[in-house]
């Protein structure tokens, strides 16, 4: 899942304009992820220029 | 729920949005341009450097109240510290201004306004409405926390970087690495500049695929940031963990006081291939105009803002919607060699090492250059390091 802290992300929405699915939205002061359309690319988590995003893995079931 | 109907909605009240929905309304159609968030212009995500000299061509006056600093030109710094001064004379008399962009992009929006165009603002689009015809006819969106239905013949997409509007509509906007920047910068206060230049610093301090910038905002204030492009980005935060270094190795700028940070991304690639598409028209940075060297967005915005108001408006005056289809070919007579050109430039430009930068800025600033030609610059580049300049000239 991508995890968005909240208290460093400057809502610039660097994220939204990178995903190759366009699986995040800006709302007016927060960003938000379709987890269903997340291709966990990475993109997201490497382009944020506050460091505020976190691809996290989940071990397989 | 709230329905309301128009000939044209602008979506983003940016420079390209405002522009579009000035000279849309300029031509009778009855025009809305809704921006998601509360202020037209906030927060700022901006370098607010902009070039003059051509902004009377959008009807556009220069005032104090946005134009804050005047500057007479820019020095272009190698990693060594050569450094290459430009001035108005050279860049063939347009001087330089750095902005305050929030009050830049409101007298923008007040213009469109007094045009005749409606502003909602905190009104974000959150879907399209086609018709049977699968057209888009409209967005659904968000007024004020409530849902409401706006209905619309065109739809002008100015929803910048982010740009929703395009995606939906069919148009694919997605860039590749190499293409987009992303971007942190810091307004300092207190800090010893020549406040008469513009800065910009190239080679590994943005590794190697952007650059570093001070604008100044007055005699020891300046905008200083970071650029760099996502295919050189490992970890998240580099802009900001570069930037900081960048700082660190200038105590002409260490000792400066921080009173506001400024986040974003930009392209810095070209457009795709098709930019109108069933009843929607996509501009400035939701088009990827933003210039690839620089990474300048707003000049192109409201040049292809205008083409694209103008010809909504058209369509409108004649009741023939098709007619939106003459954007792609106005746009691109204008501006699309300019933005390949300099797109090329800059694929050159992110292969040079710091040695090459050196090189290259020495020769041009021990060089005397009247007039900053492009075949002036490989000229003088050629003694120095003849194979860069056969490199360069491919792309002529």
């Amino acid at each position: 899942m991508i995890d968005i802290n909240r208290d460093k992300c400057m809502y610039c929405g660097a994220c939204v304009g990178t995903c190759p699915v366009n699986c995040m939205f800006l709302y007016e002061t927060r960003v938000e992820v379709d987890e269903d359309k997340c291709i966990k690319c990475g993109f997201c988590e490497r382009v944020c220029p506050v460091g505020a995003i976190t691809l996290i893995k989940e071990a397989k079931a | 729920m709230k329905e309301m109907e128009y000939d044209v909605l602008v979506v983003g009240g940016g420079p390209g949005g405002s522009t579009a929905a000035r000279y849309a309304a300029e031509k009778g159609a009855s025009v809305l341009m809704i921006e998601k968030r509360q202020e037209i212009g906030s927060p700022v995500r901006c370098g607010e450097g902009i070039s003059l000299g051509w902004l009377e061509d959008y009807g556009i006056k220069e005032d104090e109240s946005w134009l804050i600093h005047r500057i007479d030109g820019a020095k272009v710094v190698s990693p060594s510290g050569f450094t290459l001064e430009i001035n108005a004379k050279m860049a063939g008399n347009e001087v330089g201004a750095t902005i305050r962009r929030d009050f830049f992009d409101q007298m923008l929006a007040e213009m469109a306004a007094r045009a005749g165009a409606d502003i909602m603002v905190k009104t974000s689009a959150r879907s399209l409405i086609w018709d049977d015809k699968h057209n888009v006819a409209g967005v659904k969106a968000r007024c004020n926390g409530e849902d409401c239905i706006i209905k619309a013949k065109v739809v002008i997409g100015a929803d910048g970087f982010e740009s929703q509007i395009g995606r939906w509509a069919g148009i694919s906007t997605v860039l590749k690495q190499g293409d987009i920047a992303t971007n942190f910068q810091y307004h300092m206060i207190g800090i010893d500049i020549d406040a008469r230049f513009s800065e910009f610093h190239l080679g590994s301090i943005a590794k190697g695929g952007g650059y570093a910038w001070v604008f100044p905002k007055g005699e020891d204030e300046a905008n200083v940031g970071l650029g760099v492009t996502l295919d050189m980005i490992k970890q998240g935060g580099e802009p900001k963990r570069l930037l900081d270094r960048f700082i660190d190795k200038h105590p002409e700028l260490k000792k400066g006081k921080i009173v506001e940070q400024v986040a974003g991304a930009v392209s810095v690639g070209v457009p795709p291939d098709i930019t109108v598409k069933n009843g929607v028209m996509l501009v400035g940075d939701a088009a990827r105009m933003a210039d690839a060297i620089t990474g300048g967005g707003i000049r192109n915005a409201i040049r292809s803002g205008k083409i694209a108001g103008e010809t909504a408006g058209e369509a409108i005056e004649i009741g023939d919607i098709s007619h939106i289809n003459l954007y792609e070919k106005r746009w691109r007579a204008e501006m699309e060699d300019e933005l390949y050109r300099d797109w090329m430039a800059k694929n050159k430009l992110v292969t040079l090492s710091d040695e090459e930068f050196d090189d290259l800025i020495s020769a041009l600033s021990e060089a005397d250059i009247e007039n900053l030609s492009v075949y002036e610059i490989l000229e003088v580049v050629k003694e120095k390091n003849p194979k860069l300049v056969e490199d360069l000239m491919s792309f002529l």
